[in-house]
């Protein structure tokens, strides 16, 4: 499959006072149409800076996105290369991100209308989204404050969908919802990818979810991608002690009174990241050498990457046990 | 032997339209040394329930019922009776430790503060007490964490903070509400190892709430799911997990993502929550559930009891079935 998104070294920078702290540190990602890439990591290791730098909200230092053939620039005051209005974003908190004094018709036909459309077919446009994401096609009239939580999500959606996206990066889009409308809207995302052939960058810290519904997975640590490659493979036999202990901490529902494993310590300050390897500080499998010398991004005989001195002799993954 | 019994239990809340029931004659127990588990929806009455405890309602919130903690009535208590028990014998824990911690006061004034006012302490007997309690909590050199204020700490370090507060004059009942909610996975595994470890060393009995049934069955004895207010089932955590007999119960349970064979989807329950001063008459869930009758939408669920320690509320019980039980 060839790429839609294809992130290549990319290096994205924050100054803080006069130091320069590198929240993504050369990361190669790609996503094609239909297809859903699960992100995960915990919060801090630089997940949401990637999102926002692969759409152009923030400018890389270093490396390069392209989209669909072209590169991706930052977004600034003027109007936008049309050819990237088709990568899209959608955002954790719905209340954030919808325009509070603005009708839900109004915001989701601004894309449209910025396209040349003309007022009433986009608001039409805008009343049948609103259909297909499961809202009244009078939503339109309305106002962000009388719809819920999971609503408003639903709404964002359509906004994102009302320039028909190639690609849509959702940041943590269904974390703060109820139990119920999490699932229903994580639906809603996978039957859109496969209608209309995009490709989903699902940004998350819920292993669970991305595990359900991702073809793929990339783990992030502190900046770096760790592990990335199919999702059963990774879910099976996570090579990266990372991946493992992100999936190991998870509760689950069987009843058993299990207390999952705790991965002891926090995500360290990326202004002044470990020697070596990222995680050797808090991985409970660390050797001597994982703090002197970066591990190797090595590729595993079932096509998937990590990086990790453990597996630096290639071929099969090895199991980790701890 | 029994801490915490409520019967009855209704909450008012004043809303823009009027008085409207938030919880609906609640019944339930907490022995000693027990965590009981409240699961449910934004809206379930869930955390009105623990505030209710606490004597925390909001203006013109109004409990009435039954409330027996340790052999008083709190229903009915004023705010100076609060203020006694609040604190001392029963303690809370917040979702957001952020905003549950005083951002401009340092650890120390903040651990010993209710310290002194219960236990009427000495300031140095004080902080000693506040660094044991730091050391309870696994927070490493509790020494200059005492100097610190609360900005200093990570997520997951300011919620173990919050609960060497809660600790601090030895309640008999902690509250925690969403206490690893707002955490990372690897962060909340270890809250949960510590709430665990605090049960067992201080027979200390928990209330957790949350929507999250991982936490609930990797912590709780027993469970109760809630609905539009009122309890919809309740019983052992393991039994309810793997046996769930109410339809609302088998929703949540079809609607994680580990459950179910149905490729990339997942089992969704139609609509949502209904909105306080809008439940449904009748079984408050029959809008949104698949083997309601006409008899649901009028009336009261039945009660059922299943062998003396769970009970649900559904007139229909699908699941009461040789198959059903061990579906």
């Amino acid at each position: 499959m060839k790429p839609i998104v294809e992130v290549n070294n990319l290096s994205v920078e924050y100054t803080r006072g006069d130091q320069k702290v590198r929240a993504v540190a050369g990361v190669d990602l790609h996503v094609g149409a239909g297809e859903i890439l699960g992100l995960v990591g915990e919060s801090g290791c630089g997940k949401s800076t990637l999102g926002k730098a692969i759409v152009g909200i923030l400018q890389g230092a270093e490396g390069e996105v392209n989209f669909d053939g072209q590169k991706v620039s930052k977004i600034g005051r003027g109007q936008r290369v049309a050819h990237f209005r088709n990568l899209q974003m959608i955002f954790q908190d719905p209340y954030g991100s919808l325009n509070p004094r603005r009708k839900i018709g109004d915001q989701i036909a601004d894309g449209p209308r910025i396209d040349g459309v003309s007022k009433s077919e986009a608001l039409e446009k805008a009343a049948s989204l609103l259909e297909r994401v499961g809202l009244p096609r009078n939503a339109v009239e309305r106002y962000p404050h009388q719809f819920s939580g999971g609503q408003r999500q639903r709404i964002a959606i359509a906004r994102a969908l009302a320039i028909s996206p190639k690609v849509i990066i959702a940041d943590e889009p269904i974390s703060a919802l109820d139990t119920s409308s999490q699932a229903a809207v994580a639906n809603l995302l996978v039957n859109l990818v496969e209608e209309f052939q995009m490709g989903l960058i699902f940004i998350s810290h819920d292993l669970s979810i991305v595990r359900r519904i991702s073809d793929r997975v990339a783990v992030m640590y502190l900046g770096k991608i760790v592990e990335t490659g199919k999702t059963e493979e990774i879910w099976n036999s996570p090579s990266h002690p990372y991946t493992k202990a992100l999936m190991s901490a998870i509760p689950h529902a069987d009843g058993k009174a299990f207390i999952p494993l705790d991965l002891p310590g926090d995500v360290p300050n990326p202004a002044y990241p470990p020697s070596g390897c990222r995680f050797h500080p808090r991985c409970p499998l660390a050797q001597a050498e994982c703090g002197s010398r970066e591990p190797m991004h090595v590729s595993l005989s079932d096509g998937r990457k990590v990086s990790c001195i453990l597996q630096e002799a290639g071929n099969a993954p090895k199991a980790l046990t701890f | 032997m029994t801490l915490l019994s409520v019967r009855n239990l209704t909450v008012t809340l004043m809303t823009g339209s009027g008085p409207a029931d938030a919880v609906r004659n609640l019944s339930f127990d907490i022995e000693r040394g027990q965590i009981l588990g409240i699961a449910g929806e934004s809206g379930s009455g869930k955390t009105m329930t623990a505030l209710s405890i606490m004597g925390l309602l909001p203006y013109k919130g109004k409990a009435s019922g039954s409330i027996n903690f340790d052999g008083e009535e709190l229903v009915g208590f004023k705010p100076k009776d609060f203020r006694r028990v609040r604190g001392k014998d029963v303690a809370m824990i917040f979702q957001d430790p952020m905003t549950s911690l005083h951002p401009m006061l340092t650890i120390e004034t903040q651990l010993t503060e209710h310290l002194r006012h219960h236990r009427k302490v000495s300031k140095g007997e004080a902080r000693v007490r506040a660094l044991e309690l730091l050391d309870t909590v696994k927070i490493p050199d509790p020494e200059t964490a005492l100097k610190a204020h609360p900005s200093q700490f990570s997520g997951g370090m300011r919620q173990r903070i919050a609960i060497a507060m809660a600790l601090a004059c030895q309640p008999k009942l902690l509250i925690a509400d969403e206490p690893t909610t707002a955490l990372d996975v690897t962060v909340q595994a270890g809250i949960l190892k510590l709430l665990d470890e605090l049960r067992k060393s201080q027979n200390l009995s928990v209330i957790v709430i949350t929507h999250d049934l991982g936490v609930l069955s990797a912590l709780t004895d027993r469970l109760m799911i809630m609905y539009a207010g009122a309890e919809v089932e309740s019983g052992p955590t393991s039994q309810v997990l793997t046996r769930p007999r109410h339809p609302y119960t088998q929703g949540l349970i079809d609607a994680l993502p580990d459950s179910g064979a149905n490729g990339k989807r997942l089992i969704a329950i139609e609509g949502m929550p209904p909105e306080l001063g809008k439940f449904p008459t009748g079984c408050a869930f029959h809008t949104r559930c698949s083997f309601a009758r006409s008899e649901c939408k009028s009336g009261t669920p039945n009660k059922v009891d299943i062998d003396g320690i769970r009970r649900i509320f559904c007139t229909v019980d699908p699941f009461d079935t040789p198959a059903g039980v061990n579906r």
